[in-house]
């Protein structure tokens, strides 16, 4: 097994209305850049993965995302990054796992508001 | 009756739907997030808060809670499941109800008395209302604006399925009495089957003058009446 870090966009669906994209936009405008035509605001979810190879991991950061990290009434989702995690030298010896290797995976919160 | 109010970490309108419950006359009982087993109980509460924080997006992780491994089959075979606030944004990601609750169209937490239209009386949760009444109940929500895509809002209102509608003092539905944005002024929602329901505002909340509307109280006694017990009977100044 190897480690991979994997960046995924969760991004409101095309006509779904964007109130906080609405809110910056109108924002931007009174800031002076009226060249603005569009903002839709989503947020940025960054996971670490071990698995077998680049592909398996994409493959389960796809069900993830299906299953509980995008709503898709509402949103759609892209895996930007996928790449094998350069710190980590091997294979299989890694169920002794690093210290490192917990307690990230609740990024999502960063823009959850208060509801 | 036994209803079940169920508590998620960060619940916090547990103890109003509990009470509410007890004061038409049925017997609630707690369950948390963590416990299993329906066995016996007639109906199904997820009551308004914060459950997890929101993290994510309001409801997307309390859906996946143990005890929704029970209240999804019970759902499924008819048993009678309410969500109130957060209740609903659970039940919408839990896909009991179609759509999605996004965040409020002027960015506002909205905490506030509303009027609401009752579209059915049909239900086993409205009919103790009037056909077309006007009722006044408190909502507080980030994310109460409800969307669908069009084909499902087409089959909402074809099929007769949106319960309540938030409209102005002569019981119209225009954009001004519209709190959050949600399309078509929805406030709540009956799935096809017509035993779960999910609403943004807080009928729990409107049991007492004393507090200023008593509006709720029929939504209780409703679920109550249809389930068999004896709704009514002890309303006035019950469950203290």
């Amino acid at each position: 097994m190897k480690r991979y870090r994997l960046e995924i966009r969760v991004t409101p669906r095309p006509g779904i209305l964007d109130p906080q994209g609405k809110a910056i936009h109108h924002a931007l405008h009174s800031l002076g850049w009226t060249g603005v035509d569009d903002v839709r605001v989503g947020k940025a979810i960054h996971l670490e993965i071990e698995a077998e190879s680049e592909e398996a991991a994409r493959a389960e950061a796809t069900t993830m995302c299906e299953k509980l990290l995008a709503n898709p009434v509402t949103e759609d989702f892209e895996i930007d990054r996928v790449e094998a995690d350069a710190t980590d030298s091997g294979d299989s010896k890694s169920d002794d796992q690093g210290p490192d290797d917990q307690g990230s995976d609740d990024q999502g919160s960063e823009d959850a508001e208060q509801g | 009756m036994r209803v079940a109010v169920v508590t998620f970490p960060g619940s916090n309108c547990d103890y109003d739907l509990y009470q509410a419950v007890k004061q038409v006359g049925g017997n609630p009982e707690f369950r948390w997030h963590r416990d299993r087993g329906l066995d016996g109980i007639d109906a199904v509460m997820l009551s308004g808060g914060f459950s997890y924080g929101d993290y994510l997006r309001a409801g997307a992780i309390a859906r996946f809670s143990p005890i929704m491994e029970d209240v999804v089959p019970f759902a499924e075979t008819g048993g009678p499941v309410v969500g109130v606030c957060n209740g609903f944004q659970v039940l919408c990601e839990a896909g009991l109800l179609p759509g999605a609750l996004i965040r409020n169209e002027g960015l506002r937490f909205q905490s506030e008395d509303c009027r609401m239209r009752v579209e059915r009386t049909d239900t086993p949760f409205t009919n103790r209302y009037e056909q077309g009444q006007v009722i006044r109940v408190p909502l507080a929500h980030a994310e109460g604006n409800y969307r669908a895509d069009d084909e499902t809002l087409a089959r909402l209102e074809g099929e007769n399925l949106v319960l309540f509608r938030y409209v102005d003092a002569d019981g119209e539905a225009t954009p001004a009495s519209n709190p959050n944005g949600s399309t078509a002024n929805i406030a709540g929602i009956l799935n096809e089957r017509g035993n779960v329901m999910g609403m943004m505002p807080h009928p729990e909340r409107a049991m007492e003058s004393l507090l200023g509307s008593t509006d709720g109280v029929p939504l209780f006694e409703s679920l109550v009446a249809s389930l068999g017990g004896r709704a009514g009977a002890d309303v006035v100044g019950a469950g203290r």
